[in-house]
């Protein structure tokens, strides 16, 4: 049964990202990616990682493919030509991770890892959401601090970017 | 009958790869950026793959910080997209080649 629920997820998310990369508009392709979160957010359900499914609608479908979406429509493209002139480049890095990646496969087989080594495991009996909010206000703290500040910058330089014409002096 | 770690591996790799080859092959701005999130997401699955199957929840705490840095690289990466639009009204990224030797 999970292997059902597993495929279905893998096959919509290998076909969605290539949709991504393939669509002749920008607003198909964001549509696409769009499907493709909302089947991440299933398969972090099946793997028992239900608060990060949650985030992951809220924050990549709601607010970052919105955020795209609003983009693409305000600066009204036309269609133009989809593909670089650098495709042999493109094709041979392409080639080259794909052969890498079955030599790997083909030399550690297909065998699942061994157990658990880390420190924090995860707490029985609680939530996944109480057990991520324990580990992120305790090991974490200083790293999700830091990601406020992160936040923060990001927030800032993105209305200083977009307020200005680009060869404007920055005095305000 | 549980689904073993390598198909979730393979899964991340054939969406990375499809996030590089859209970074190399596109010439819209807006489809690279798309590629990024692509690769994140890549990533993503397979953090929270290793959490599950090490039963260790720092990989979900991680995600958690890989979104928050897909956040602002979105809000940053838009204002400056919006940013070129205003100055040269193309985002044909063949059109700035300013820095390409």
């Amino acid at each position: 049964m999970e292997q059902v629920f597993f495929f279905y997820f893998a096959c919509v998310i290998a076909a969605a990202s290539v949709l991504v990369v393939a669509a002749h508009n920008p607003i198909y392709s964001a549509l696409a990616l769009l499907i493709m979160f909302f089947h991440v957010a299933g398969l972090f359900v099946t793997l028992h990682a239900e608060f990060l499914a949650a985030v992951q609608i809220i924050v990549y479908a709601g607010a970052i493919l919105v955020l795209y979406l609003f983009v693409v429509m305000l600066l009204n493209l036309r269609h133009d030509d989809r593909y670089h002139r650098q495709w042999p480049m493109a094709a041979v890095v392409g080639v080259t991770l794909v052969i890498e990646a079955v030599i790997l496969t083909a030399m550690k087989g297909w065998a699942t890892p061994v157990v658990a080594t880390g420190t924090e495991t995860t707490v029985e009996g609680t939530t996944n959401a109480g057990t991520i909010g324990d580990v992120l206000y305790s090991t974490y703290l200083f790293p999700f601090e830091v990601a406020s500040l992160i936040l923060l910058v990001a927030m800032i330089g993105a209305i200083i970017l977009a307020k200005k014409d680009l060869g404007e002096p920055t005095e305000s | 009958m549980t689904v073993p770690l390598s198909y979730y591996l393979v899964l991340s790799g054939i969406v990375f790869l499809t996030g590089v080859i859209g970074v190399l092959l596109r010439r819209n701005i807006i489809i690279i950026l798309l590629s990024v999130e692509l690769m994140l997401n890549a990533t993503n699955i397979n953090f929270v793959a290793f959490s599950q199957y090490l039963h260790n929840v720092a990989g979900q705490v991680f995600v958690f910080f890989a979104l928050t840095v897909a956040a602002a690289e979105v809000a940053v990466g838009l204002a400056i997209i919006i940013a070129l639009y205003r100055a040269k009204s193309t985002i044909n990224i063949d059109e700035f080649q300013l820095l390409k030797w």
